[in-house]
């Protein structure tokens, strides 16, 4: 679900680290070198990096066109492929008995068994199409916020990773605690009473 | 500050229990908040209710459609349960947003706002994108200021003196 889409879902997180005064040149860069590489005609199962959110298979970082105001917006594109476990197995059962046949023995080693098991993996990867997968967001560079466009743990966490590589800058997920202890500006007291909170008793 | 994931868990409580008050605000009072608009709050079409019980295990309440009686999560509170997910019908002026909230992350899902105009030329995207923010983070805007009222009357002694009594009294009326 993209920030278009009719429907949202959103995780919110604050931008730790600091910040260039050169920030779009590091963004741009950042970018460039972290952009999705394809992996439709290779044997990769999972490739990660960043895409335009205008037009998410062509990613295109050249010009600014992915900053609006004071709002960064380029989105998370993740591609998967996996061999499905049925198909992997009928075509390793098939060549392992034709390789018995050919050398006439009666039965395959366990280490040879499980190099025509990557070999046959890899040879199906290389037929595959990868599933794309991709997640928008919004950083707003002035006020230190981003808000991402699902809430999936896997994508949080993959975010999480590239944006730390591309930017050097480390993303701080909103939630609970961390709203109250970063954002409130608490008194030293209040963060005393905070660390020391048991849950309420509604019961009574 | 303590390490992210130990605080994600430990304090997963503190954002359940905001949503419990939260409800019990919604049914009871009147939401004024300082620097933000005029609101009214009404309760969505799904309330999730988690008790937990004394061999370690949980149970789960699901409250579901629009046509759901909320007594049954009424019930579920007087045993014990927290909300840890609510569905929440946000009202100013004309316009209408609704939005899921989960109690442990705060995250928000299936956020929908008002209609906007849908994107008929390449350049009207920037325009387009700029408006949905604006749509999206009113709502991200006022969690931000609801939930910092809830944890600072949560840290007073107003929370043990007045809070907790009154919601208390309203999970037994």
């Amino acid at each position: 679900m993209g920030i278009l889409s009719a429907s949202a879902s959103i995780s919110k997180y604050r931008v730790v680290g600091e910040i260039s005064e050169k920030i779009i040149e590091v963004v741009t860069e950042g970018l460039k070198k972290n952009t999705i590489i394809d992996i439709d005609d290779g044997t990769a199962e999972v490739s990660v990096g960043w895409t335009s959110t205008q037009n998410n298979f062509k990613p295109y970082f050249e010009d600014s066109s992915f900053l609006v105001g004071q709002f960064f917006i380029f989105s998370l594109r993740v591609d998967k492929k996996k061999v499905p476990a049925k198909v992997l197995k009928k075509h390793v059962t098939l060549q392992t008995d034709k390789k018995l046949e050919e050398t006439g023995k009666e039965f395959i080693s366990k280490s040879e068994k499980q190099r025509i098991k990557e070999q046959i993996n890899e040879m199906l990867l290389m037929k595959m199409h990868a599933t794309p997968n991709t997640y928008d967001l919004i950083w707003n560079f002035e006020d230190k916020e981003l808000l991402f466009f699902t809430t999936q743990k896997a994508a949080n966490e993959e975010l999480e990773t590239l944006f730390s590589k591309s930017f050097g800058l480390t993303l701080i997920k909103m939630f609970p605690y961390t709203i109250a202890d970063l954002t409130l500006d608490l008194s030293e007291d209040d963060k005393d009473k905070l660390n020391k909170l048991i849950p309420a008793n509604f019961k009574e | 500050m303590i390490d992210v994931s130990v605080s994600y868990n430990k304090y997963k409580f503190l954002g359940n229990e905001f949503l419990t008050w939260l409800w019990f605000i919604i049914e009871n009072e009147e939401i004024n908040l300082k620097d933000h608009e005029h609101v009214v709050l009404e309760i969505g079409n799904k309330i999730v209710c988690e008790r937990a019980s004394g061999d370690d295990s949980v149970e789960n309440i699901t409250i579901k459609g629009d046509d759901a009686g909320l007594e049954e999560g009424k019930l579920a509170l007087k045993k014990g349960a927290v909300v840890t997910e609510i569905s929440v019908v946000y009202k100013s002026g004309e316009h209408q947003w609704k939005f899921t909230i989960k109690g442990e992350s705060l995250n928000l899902s299936n956020l929908k706002t008002p209609e906007t105009e849908s994107l008929k030329k390449k350049d009207e995207y920037e325009g387009a994108i700029l408006e949905k923010y604006y749509l999206y983070n009113k709502i991200v805007d006022f969690i931000d200021k609801i939930y910092k009222k809830f944890v600072e009357i949560r840290l007073s002694k107003k929370w043990d003196e007045e809070t907790l009594i009154n919601i208390t009294d309203w999970i037994k009326s």
